[in-house]
């Protein structure tokens, strides 16, 4: 029996497995569990007095998907729309939304020992979605909570806060 | 009423409520179900509100439905419950175990004493006495002595007698299984015989990492090759082999129930169980079980000898026993046992949550999509060469359109629902204005979306008390002035096109003209002689208005026909009243058949289209530079037909970038809400069409001065306006 529990203990493994895609030039990674589909870029309907990220709704078989773009909302310097843009479809707490990338580059599993404390800085990323870094050789990826940075007030994705009309 | 789908006819009197019992037996099984559950979850020493408000809500709801069908016996129980729970819930009594097995115990009566009369009433009643009494005791704040402990069935075991059953098999069990199995079940599992002993401790590890699968625990095993595990477990012997199967070799495993009754379930539950009368399908062994007595498991036993003790437990056991051995069932509980199955009588309907209904009708708008799709992308097609094609896509146009159809009637319910309440309502309003009234219901077949029909109850009531009240004038008056003493008042459902009509009509006294405009008047509002009879009647849906020269408890202060048309409107609905003076009175509601689906107007205003309910627009006309003028800071006015309106420019208000002038702002929408009317200043007309109305605060959140949103046949999202809230802006 011990020696059993053993095994499954090894079995599962605290290793956990991200998407990775890119801003700009950093590369980010969200978990893959958040991951609904992955979708080319379509322009949205836009919606009048949202905040600039905000790009609209768009029509994900027959529900009504709001579209963020993380680009415009990182602050990086180009947000072009090409045919490799894409739209990474989340589900976050039975919700979805669908974030505007540059490119998504691969599913990467992380062992615990190659994660690294999120840094200090100062960005218009809310330190608080940053989960830390992974090391992969010479890349580092930028771990997101991608949770906590979509329910941000400052997202206005939900009713619960409100955004004065103009 | 000339499009009327079903008359019938009915006095207040002589409603049949036979038709809702169905629906009342299912409603009461699931009361009783939740108050089980909640009961069961319950924390005695830290109950909070909310949970016993839930219990006493599900005793209430069974309670006032029983009393409303005539179950007395129900209603006499659920009403001793309720008052228990009532005491439980303003914290006058607190919460203890007994009250919990009682209040269990009566849950499992009313579910007996309903299947009864579920089955027109025959067979035996379970006694109710008993447990009336202990339910007061209780709840005067008396405790229950233990020999007032439920009748507890104590059956032999006689399960042993299953062994002398000849069987044809060797080393292999037979499992006769029954698909489902409910409640608790105690096994013992042997597998072998196996090289590798070993290779059967990884059925432990089976239940430990499948959660709910039940407890296992390794029992001592007789012979080497051979391991005995024994299992508390809900499911079934198939489902239990099929998971073993990835360890062992099915025919060497060997399912059977434990010999050991020393098994009694978790709290209170077996002997809730009642009910569940089958007979335990057993898989038998020619080879007879090993002794070995079973380790005692975390959790038995610990109510033994407490009042309101678990039945020694195994319903099958007990039942297969007395089946077996003809032994004399105490008669509480074989009341209940006789009469339950009854209650298993297939049900005509089911009960589906809304949320699956409402996928079902997002996928069917996606295929009638990409069905249009299809269809536009086929039409330059030739015909003499594409004809199996064509033909195909022209099945697939039909099909579609009829599952639209059908899903769409998913959500449909008859209007009766509604006006059953009617009846009993008028009878004792009538009794109390004493009046003689007849209430007659046209079309009560007509469906409307369930969505609606809850909404529309409220204003309706208020219509139907309204003729009651102010309408029918009392019998002498009704006498005097030539009439039937006994008044009547109508209510008619029917569809026409895509909306259906309601229409309260009545035979009193009608309204005047006359003592509205002069009522108007005396509320200062802007009235003339000159007024048509319809912008008359309208005055009434002012705040406020009342034309009652008395004010009774029933109505006649005011608050209401403005409250009904807010109402209506809000679900995209009108209101017409249509009266003579002395002959009567009919309001006509008009509502479009479903909350899902609405008649919009599609505007273009740049390159963004936005939708408008049909049922808000009133008129549309080309901009005229002269008849528009600014006021103040800017804000334009345009002149319709002597009135002064004002302008919202939409393209400024969305912010919808501009990218080319040329067709630019050329079209005034005249629109009304809340009795006001504003113009929309849009850039082109696009046509009306039915939309499936979608909710953008799903996944998104409320959008100022939108309602809601659409998908249009390309696919694209466009935005539903809210012109109530449109209304509201220009106000301020």
């Amino acid at each position: 029996m011990g020696m059993m529990e053993k095994a499954v203990q090894l079995d599962t493994p605290a290793v956990r497995e991200y998407l990775t895609f890119r801003l700009g030039g950093e590369e980010y990674g969200i978990d893959i569990l958040k991951v609904q589909e992955i979708r080319g870029y379509e322009a949205p309907t836009r919606i009048a007095h949202a905040p600039a990220f905000i790009k609209g709704v768009t029509n994900l078989r027959g529900t009504i998907v709001p579209i963020v773009d993380l680009r415009l909302k990182l602050g990086c310097a180009q947000a072009e729309y090409s045919v490799s843009t894409v739209v990474v479809i989340l589900n976050l707490h039975s919700r979805i939304v669908g974030v505007v990338v540059d490119s998504v580059s691969d599913v990467m599993a992380l062992p615990p020992d190659s994660l690294r404390p999120a840094p200090d800085v100062d960005g218009s990323i809310d330190r608080n979605a940053v989960m830390g870094l992974g090391a992969l050789g010479e890349r580092m990826l930028i771990l997101l909570d991608i949770d906590k940075l979509m329910s941000g007030l400052d997202m206005a994705l939900s009713s619960e806060i409100s955004v004065s009309p103009a | 009423m000339s499009e009327m789908h079903q008359e019938s006819t009915g006095s207040g009197d002589s409603i049949d409520l036979s038709q809702f019992y169905q629906i009342f037996f299912e409603e009461a099984g699931e009361n009783l179900d939740l108050m089980e559950q909640m009961l069961l979850n319950l924390k005695l020493e830290e109950a909070d509100d909310e949970e016993l408000n839930g219990i006493f809500r599900c005793a209430h709801s069974v309670k006032g439905g029983a009393a409303t069908f005539g179950f007395a016996d129900v209603a006499e129980l659920t009403h001793q419950m309720e008052s228990l729970l009532d005491k439980l819930r303003r914290h006058e009594l607190q919460p203890n175990s007994q009250m919990v097995d009682v209040l269990l115990e009566s849950a499992d009566a009313s579910r007996g004493l309903l299947a009864r009369h579920q089955a027109g009433g025959t067979g035996e009643s379970p006694p109710t006495a008993d447990l009336v009494h202990r339910i007061s005791v209780l709840a005067s704040g008396g405790s229950l002595a233990p020999s007032q402990a439920p009748a507890v069935v104590q059956v032999a075991q006689s399960i042993s007698s299953q062994k002398e059953l000849p069987m044809p098999s060797s080393s292999m069990s037979m499992a006769i299984e029954k698909p489902s199995v409910q409640g608790l079940r105690s096994l013992e599992i042997r597998i072998g015989p196996l090289d590798k002993p070993e290779q059967a401790d990884a059925v432990l590890e089976l239940f430990r990492d499948i959660a709910g699968l039940g407890k296992i625990v390794a029992s001592a095993s007789d012979q080497e090759d051979v391991r005995v595990f024994a299992v508390e477990t809900t499911s079934s012997n198939d489902d239990l082999l099929d998971l073993f199967e990835f360890h062992v070799s099915r025919a060497l495993v060997s399912i059977q129930v434990a010999k050991d009754s020393g098994t009694s379930a978790p709290a209170g539950y077996g002997f809730f169980d009642v009910p569940d009368t089958h007979v335990e399908p057993v898989s038998y062994a020619d080879d007879p079980p090993p002794g070995a007595p079973l380790a005692p498991l975390p959790g038995f036993g610990i109510f033994d000898g407490s009042p309101g003790a678990p039945v020694a437990r195994d319903a099958e056991g007990s039942a297969q026993a007395s089946a077996l051995s003809g032994t004399k069932v105490t008669p509480a509980t074989a009341g209940a046992k006789a009469v339950v199955p009854a209650a298993q009588a297939e049900a005509a309907t089911i009960r589906v949550a809304i949320s699956k209904v409402d996928q079902l009708i997002n996928l069917v708008g996606e295929l009638v999509i990409t069905q249009a799709m299809l269809a536009q992308n086929s039409r330059a097609l030739d015909p003499a060469v594409y004809q199996q094609m064509l033909v195909g896509l022209a099945d697939l146009d039909r099909n579609t359109r009829d599952l639209q159809e059908s899903v769409m009637s998913i959500r449909m319910i008859p209007m009766s629902i509604v006006f059953s309440r009617f009846p009993r309502m008028l009878r004792d309003l009538a009794g109390k204005l004493g009046k003689k009234v007849e209430f007659v219901t046209q079309g009560e077949a007509t469906e409307l979306d369930k969505g609606l029909v809850e909404k529309i109850t409220d204003p309706l009531t208020h219509l139907v008390r309204n003729s009651c009240d102010h309408g029918i004038e009392m019998p002498a008056d009704r006498l005097a002035a030539g009439k039937p003493e006994i008044g009547t008042i109508t209510l008619s459902a029917a569809h026409q096109g895509g909306s259906i009509v309601i229409e309260v009509r009545d035979d009193g006294r009608g309204m005047s003209r006359e003592k509205i405009l002069s009522k108007a008047r005396e509320r200062g509002l802007d009235v003339s002689d000159q007024m048509t009879d319809s912008e008359v009647w309208q005055l009434i849906f002012a705040p406020g208005f009342s034309t009652a020269d008395v004010v009774t408890d029933v109505s006649g202060r005011g608050v209401g026909m403005d409250v009904v048309k807010r109402n209506i409107t809000a679900l995209n609905g009108t209101v017409e009243i249509d009266s003579a003076e002395g002959f009567g009175m009919k309001v006509s509601v008009r509502l479009p058949l479903t909350l899902a689906i609405m008649d919009g107007m599609s505007v273009g205003i740049g390159n963004e289209v936005y939708l408008l309910p049909l049922s808000s627009v009133i008129e549309s006309f080309q901009v005229d530079e002269s008849a528009v003028n600014t006021v103040g800071q800017g804000a334009q006015l345009v002149k319709v037909r002597e009135e002064y309106m004002p302008v919202i420019e939409m393209e400024k208000l969305f912010q919808v970038p501009r990218f080319n002038s040329d067709k630019c702002n050329g079209i005034m929408v005249v629109i009304e809400a809340d009795g006001s009317r504003v113009a929309l200043l849009v850039d082109e007309l696009l046509g009306q069409q039915q939309v499936v109305v979608k909710n953008l605060e799903s996944n998104y959140r409320k959008v100022p001065n939108v309602s809601g949103a659409t998908i249009l046949g390309d696919g694209k999202v466009a935005l539903i306006l809210d012109t109530a809230a449109l209304v509201r802006r220009s106000r301020h």
